[in-house]
């Protein structure tokens, strides 16, 4: 891990001695326009296929599958990995989260260099190591992943889309991740504001 | 023609596949728009200074649900063939909460790290392999905690099943909600704002 985040953090260190010309980022849109267009994006995701968005279901086919590569006998005994990796009989790969998942990488990054928002750079306050902030990245990634698939889902899946059809679980998992959100909120202030 | 196409077979997987495509670019631009690339401005919901995810997301639930509502009332959409994930309450509850945690820890949640993968935080992508970890653990742990996974098995049920109300005031309670919240976040923001530059004089 320490040596995960010296190589990152001297990625983004050598990056500083280039003269960049810094073309001014537009700022970020009003946030009811951009909730109108989210929500008739997922609206077209309901009416067309049946289903809402997703995300970390993506990221869990592929640990299935690649664990399931590795250790085919290990990841036959496990229920968790069966689901995502299927009868064998379809590609689990050629799947509708992983390719809507991709799409979400193509278009944040078409959105961000339109406004001209794609930049290296790490997210944090100011009184935080960039070190500690790469180790807390870690860390809630670790959380967020293991918890949505304890939830089965996770933003997207649950609140976004289980709220929208009134899934009574989903309103459930959205109060919850507030609640814990705001409760944990205090003891990481140093890594926000 | 009747939604959702998809069952109604109008056309096959692959096809699926390509709008799965289509569907993640606007998903991913409308993520971008909203500032959500940006972890600092995600946590900043949990500080009460910049509330776009609260706003971003109930508008967007607001108008998908009465979307959704509205062509099911007209007989356009077969509300009993949108997918319901299965609510087993223990289990959303406790990963609810390990969530929300790890939101305030990490900065992101899955989605909104891709997009701030694509716009070039190093931040996210580290919270990606942490994500892929904790998803291997979880895997691991899950023979000896799927009982647990199991628990508290409720099938497909939404508030208006379980409260045995009207599929059409729930959505009415939920759009009356998500405005009571829109007027405590702009009142909240501004708040916090003339506290802030309080502070600084």
């Amino acid at each position: 891990m320490t040596s995960i985040t010296k190589i990152l953090t001297h990625a983004f260190e050598k990056d500083e001695g280039h003269v960049h010309i810094h073309i001014k980022e537009k700022p970020y849109s009003n946030p009811y326009l951009v909730g109108v267009g989210l929500g008739l994006v997922l609206l077209a995701a309901f009416v067309i296929m049946g289903r809402g968005l997703g995300a970390s279901g993506a990221l869990s086919t592929a640990v299935a599958v690649t664990v399931n590569k590795i250790a085919p006998k290990h990841a036959a005994q496990n229920n968790f990995y069966k689901e995502y990796v299927g009868d064998e009989t379809t590609n689990p790969l050629m799947d509708w989260l992983i390719f809507q998942t991709i799409g979400v990488l193509v278009g944040g990054f078409i959105s961000g260099t339109v406004s001209h928002r794609v930049k290296k750079g790490i997210e944090k306050g100011p009184r935080i190591s960039t070190r500690m902030r790469l180790v807390y990245a870690f860390i809630g990634g670790g959380l967020l992943g293991w918890g949505a698939k304890l939830a089965r889902g996770c933003m997207s899946g649950q609140a976004l889309s289980g709220g929208a059809v009134l899934n009574l679980g989903s309103w459930v998992f959205m109060m919850m991740v507030f609640v814990g959100g705001y409760a944990a909120a205090y003891f990481m202030r140093r890594q926000w504001i | 023609m009747n939604a959702p196409f998809f069952k109604f077979e109008y056309f096959n997987r692959d096809v699926s596949l390509i709008i799965a495509f289509a569907i993640g670019i606007a998903f991913g631009i409308a993520l971008e728009k909203g500032g959500f690339g940006r972890a600092t401005i995600l946590a900043s919901q949990f500080y009460f200074t910049n509330m776009r995810v609260l706003k971003v997301m109930f508008t967007a639930i607001v108008t998908a649900m009465l979307g959704l509502y509205f062509f099911s009332v007209i007989g356009f959409v077969d509300l009993s063939l949108v997918y319901l994930t299965q609510t087993n309450m223990l289990p959303m509850v406790v990963g609810g909460l390990v969530a929300g945690v790890g939101f305030v820890i990490g900065g992101y949640c899955p989605g909104t790290s891709v997009v701030a993968f694509a716009t070039g935080k190093i931040d996210a992508v580290v919270y990606v392999l942490g994500m892929i970890f904790g998803i291997f653990v979880f895997g691991e742990m899950f023979p000896s905690i799927e009982n647990i996974f199991n628990s508290g098995f409720m099938g497909n049920v939404t508030i208006p099943s379980y409260f045995n109300l009207s599929y059409g005031l729930v959505v009415f309670l939920v759009v009356l909600m998500a405005l009571g919240a829109f007027a405590a976040a702009e009142w909240g923001e501004k708040k916090m704002s003339e506290k802030s530059g309080k502070e600084k004089v």
